[in-house]
């Protein structure tokens, strides 16, 4: 139990360094993949430190208060998470909190957050299915919803079981973490106004805790990533942390590859993709485990 | 107790007439409203009585039970005739023919039929608990809530229509009195009857106002409940015939034990195929969902009462009921996978309307279809679940349909688009709204527990075809439920340019309102206590096993979250309160007319700016989807029902 | 230690230019000249830029929507007129419909002149205007106290 608070309590204080960190080299390899130099690696902690010391201004003093609940209940979610709790739970935590997101963002009537709004709905739409049927897929497997059992419980790792799941799961990773061609609703990049809809009224110290927020919920994102290669071994945290290193770094390839597509094409996209790889995978497992 | 429940049942069947014959408003009014304080005062009164006396299921007789045979069997071929008029009337006189087969059915064999076993007709156990309290409270504060709203939907609104008040509120109490009959029944002559009463009073209710459309949709209410009654109908032949019993205890009974014992072929699955069929239809499940949408033409407190404490609710009991002679079978396979689809199917269908009451008739449409997969799938935990579900949805849609037509009376609009910044304009009826939605769909609230459990379930459900389908059913059903109900909570918190107006909602009407709201906050703080002394014993009752359904971990997590969703943005609220902040206006590009509503046209002349919602009709459009919708799941009832008849004989 | 000017973001607004130096502040942030490597980012909004960066003159038309934007800029900001039109009113100064350059609306902090500038004059005013944006954070700062 101790071991669960330290790990819980280790990803509310790190988590942002190293998804921040990691967000920097990001930008860093994007700018090389585009032949760029690129800015330092802790440009977004810059940012982020610059967001927080300007002037507060707002178009509805009512976003800021649910600007704080969604990080509140990100950082729940995640310290659900790595706390080893109910990975179905921490699913439904998160699209709770999402939707703090989006009241915050439409609060204000204001065309672009409005419309960003609204893109950000059909993203969640699109990765909701997977998501839950990602903790589904580790119940099958190991007949426990609970995180730490599933680590435990594991003679070998989950992927055996769940390739379809973890091809799905890495499908909406790109929508989840804003990545193009998937980047309809907000951007990780800096964008125009239609690009940034969700945040366009959010300034200085509400932006910074959206983004504070995202890292957060990063981080549990890529521990589902890693979880799909952890078992009862203490050796495989290595391939966990290599696969997630992967994966990362797929998803910046991908973005810097691809162009935007329109909503309708995401939506479509990401729930064929998570029924046939993941709904195809589902089955089989039930035949298998059945 | 029998005098009790005998007086739960009879006393609104009488109460109806006093409406029915007085026509003074205010006099009326008064009785109503004592009418409706008796009817809470009783039920809550039975049902603690046997509470506290243990709560031990028992089965009973009303005293001169013969008298009341008679009525029943005279009640039978009453409405039967009253349907047959009606049709003719109207020109539908196809329909008469339902209700004449199955009525003939049912009195022949009961007066020629071979001898059945004498078995008390009563039964009292803890579901009854649970609905005798959902129809009491929510029921009759729908009454007292459907009074003011009368009132101003005759004298302010509707000034074309005939003033059948009396009517309207008479049939109201009859819903009362055969809601209870329902849930008491263990003989399904009885149920039967009390079946056919709410079909008939829905029908009525929903054709209150005699426009073209209200006809019409009425007799497709009516054809379609017939088309169920028609189920219990051939329920009861085949009890009769093949096992000599009437009594709904012994045909789950036989149901259940023919799966240990071996008995070759369905025989025994046919009556609770028939009954399943049945609920389907009242639960206005797909194929039979359209009765339900049809039903919102009539003045809003129908609507409330079909949707939350009443009609529909009879459906879902139902399934409750048999849901442990369906685990596992074919039946329960065809029950489950209607309200997966239809969990799925509906709440697509509820992102494409912006009228806010078809809003919520998809919405009950669609939470209906997880309580039914949960009955379907017949376990523990699912039943666990669907009981929850059915509590926190009759609560949380009385509520909603009463402030949606609180709505609609003070600003004239019903529509989501129209309801834009509410929380700025009526604060009132807009928190209201939001308990009401948050009771229906939040994460820690109903949904979260039963979804949580009913995937669990079906995880374990043995069917390879039927658990993974009910898995990726749930899953994309909660994502497209989550869409709807976000979006319309942002139009609600949303600001508005618009002057505030006079709140013309009535007192009564608020008073309902706020009583729903105050049980909807004891439900969602109270629930690990109901969970423990109420529904833990019914499902031990029903399973007779002694499980934790939810790890104790889980429960804490819940509550955390449950108390997170108000307390974190009520703490962050009070922080945030007096934080410093200049007001700007929001972005348009530039181009705002020194505010946020409007904006500096191409002529150069400020021009409202419209914000609207996302509809997605070319993607989820009832154009698009609700006619492959009836196909799929019609082709659904049929190969199943095909498949459990065909192996009966 | 003050690493504000480590992230200024900005926001590029086109009053009446003949889109010469719009192209030429687009090329800023192209490889060759990648303007981001500062940590500069091209935003499409005033609630999240620091440096408000205008090209072209200012007309009836858009002199209300310059000055609204700069309003809902948050404090510290920068303002950087790009190119002769943006510094003066250029050719079209003497136009009907033309007031001048955008100090006529706005306080214009940096002067970057040109027709059009070119990209290397233009990083050059955005880095003065990065030095003046770290000094007015620091003056904003000192005022608070």
């Amino acid at each position: 139990m101790t071991e669960r608070i330290i790990i819980a309590v280790l990803y509310v204080i790190l988590a942002p360094f190293v998804i921040g960190l990691l967000d920097g080299f990001d930008r860093k390899i994007s700018a090389r993949m585009q032949g760029r130099k690129g800015p330092s690696v802790l440009q977004p902690f810059f940012d982020l430190k610059k967001l927080f010391e300007k002037e507060f201004l707002t178009a509805n003093k009512a976003q800021l208060f649910m600007i704080r609940s969604y990080l509140v209940f990100i950082v729940l979610s995640g310290i659900l998470f790595f706390g080893g709790f109910d990975i179905l739970l921490v699913v439904f935590s998160l699209s709770t909190a999402a939707m703090f997101l989006i009241l915050a963002s439409t609060s204000t009537h204001s065309p672009y957050s409005a419309q960003g709004t609204h893109r950000e709905l059909v993203q969640i739409m699109s990765c909701e299915p997977m998501e839950l049927l990602v903790a589904v897929g580790f119940y099958l497997a190991t007949k426990t919803f609970n995180v730490n059992e599933i680590i435990a419980g594991s003679a070998v790792s989950n992927i055996v079981y769940l390739p379809g799941f973890f091809v799905g799961f890495v499908f909406i990773l790109t929508i989840k973490f804003r990545k193009s061609p998937f980047d309809i609703a907000t951007s990780h990049h800096a964008h125009q106004e239609v690009i940034k809809g969700v945040t366009s009224e959010m300034v200085g110290k509400e932006y910074g805790m959206v983004t504070l927020a995202e890292w957060y919920e990063n981080a549990i994102l890529l521990g589902i990533v890693g979880l799909f290669f952890l078992n009862s071994n203490p050796v495989s945290i290595v391939g966990a942390i290599i696969a997630i290193l992967v994966v990362w770094f797929l998803e910046i390839l991908i973005d810097n590859t691809s162009a935007r597509v329109k909503w309708q094409l995401m939506l479509k996209l990401a729930w064929g993709v998570t029924i046939i790889a993941a709904g195809m995978n589902l089955f089989l497992l039930e035949i298998i485990m059945g | 107790m029998e005098m009790l429940v005998t007086a739960l049942i009879c006393l609104p069947f009488l109460w109806a007439i006093l409406p029915a014959v007085i026509h003074n408003s205010k006099c009326r009014a008064f009785f109503v409203y004592l009418g409706c304080g008796i009817v809470i005062a009783l039920s809550v009164f039975t049902a603690f009585k046997w509470f506290l006396a243990g709560g031990q299921a028992m089965s009973f007789d009303l005293p001169y039970k013969e008298v009341f045979d008679e009525v029943i069997l005279v009640g039978d071929i009453f409405l039967m005739c009253l349907i047959t008029y009606l049709s003719f009337k109207y020109k539908k006189g196809v329909i008469s023919l339902l209700a004449i087969v199955q009525t003939v059915l049912v009195a022949a064999l009961e007066l020629f039929g071979p001898e059945v076993k004498e078995l008390p007709a009563l039964r009292f156990d803890w579901l009854t608990l649970v609905m005798i309290l959902i129809i009491g409270v929510v029921g009759s504060l729908i009454g007292i809530y459907a009074v003011g709203y009368m009132h101003g939907y005759h004298i302010h609104h509707h000034k074309e229509l005939t003033d059948r008040r009396s009517f309207f509120l008479a049939m109201i109490f009859v819903f009362f009195g055969a809601m209870f009959g329902l849930v008491f029944s263990q003989s399904l002559i009885w149920m039967y009857f009390f079946w056919e009463i709410t079909s008939v009073t829905s029908f009525l209710l929903i054709g209150y106002t005699r426009t073209e459309e209200a006809i019409n949709n009425s007799f497709k209410a009516l054809w379609m409940n017939l088309l169920g009654g028609c189920g219990i109908a051939a329920a009861i032949a085949i009890g009769i015939l093949a096992f000599k019993t009437v009594n709904l205890y012994e045909i789950i009974d036989i149901a259940i034990v023919s799966k240990y014992v071996g008995i070759p072929g369905t025989l025994c699955l046919l009556p609770i195929a028939c009954l399943a069929f049945a609920a389907l239809t009242k639960s206005a499940q797909f194929p039979f969902s359209g009765w339900l949408l049809g039903a919102m033409v009539a003045p809003t407190p129908s609507s409330a009462l079909l949707h939350s404490a009443t009609m529909v609710k009879a459906g879902v009991y139902l399934l409750i009921r048999i849901s442990m002679a369906m685990a596992d079978n074919y039946v329960g396979n065809m029950v489950a996978l209607i309200g997966g689809f239809t969990f799925l199917a509906a709440s697509c269908l509820a992102i494409s309307v912006s009228d806010g009451k078809k809003v919520l008739a998809y919405s009950t449409i669609s939470n209906l279809g997880l309580i039914v997969a949960c009955t379907g799938c017949g376990y523990e935990e699912t039943i666990w679940a669907a009981v929850f579900l059915v509590i926190f949805h009759a609560v949380s849609k009385s509520m909603l349909f009463q402030c949606v037509g609180a709505i609609e009376n003070t600003t004239g609009s019903r529509d989501v688009e129209d309801m834009q910044g509410l929380i700025s304009l009526f604060p009132k009826l807009a928190v209201v709204l939001m308990i009401g939605i948050a009771g229906m769909f939040l994460a820690p609230f109903g949904m979260l527990i039963s979804k949580w459990a009913a995937l669990k379930a079906f995880i374990d459900t043995s069917s390879v075809y039927v658990s993974t389908l009910m898995v990726l059913f749930i899953c994309f059903g909660s994502a497209t439920t989550m869409f709807y109900w976000t979006k319309w909570m942002s139009k609600i918190l949303g600001a508005s340019g618009k002057e505030k107006s006079r709140d013309l909602t009535k007192k009564n009407e608020y008073i309902s309102m706020f009583f729903h709201a105050v049980m909807m906050v004891a439900l969602i703080l109270g629930f690990p206590w109901l969970s423990a002394n109420v529904l833990k014993p019914m499902t031990n009752e029903m399973f007779g096993t002694d499980v934790q359904v939810i790890s104790y971990q889980n429960i804490i997590i819940m509550i955390v979250l449950l108390v997170g969703v108000f307390v974190i943005p009520f703490i962050n609220y009070l922080l945030t309160k007096n934080s410093k902040a200049k007001q700007v206006i929001t972005y348009m590009g530039g181009a705002n007319c020194g505010d946020n509503f409007n904006f500096v046209s191409s002529t150069g002349d400020p021009k409202e700016m419209h914000i609207s919602n996302f509809y997605m009709e070319d993607i989820m459009g009832e154009k698009k989807l609700f006619t492959p919708a009836i196909m799929i799941s019609t082709f659904i009832i049929i190969v199943y029902m095909i498949i459990v008849i065909g192996g009966a004989f | 230690m003050s690493t504000i000017h480590k992230s200024p973001w900005l926001l590029h607004y086109d009053g009446s230019s003949c889109n010469g130096c719009d192209i030429e502040v687009l090329a800023c942030t192209t490889p060759v000249y990648d303007v981001e490597r500062f940590g500069v980012i091209n935003t499409g909004n005033p609630m999240h830029a620091d440096i408000f960066l205008i090209t072209g003159g200012i007309n009836s038309q858009n002199e209300s929507v310059v000055k609204q934007i700069y309003e809902q800029m948050p404090q510290p900001k920068v303002v950087i007129a790009v190119g002769t039109c943006a510094c003066t009113g250029g050719i079209f100064k003497e136009c009907y419909n033309i007031k001048g350059g955008a100090d006529t609306v706005i306080p214009v902090d940096i002067y970057v002149p040109g027709c059009a500038a070119r990209p290397e004059s233009i990083i050059d005013g955005v880095v003065k205007g990065v030095a003046l944006f770290k000094e007015k954070a620091e003056a904003l700062k000192a005022a608070e106290k």
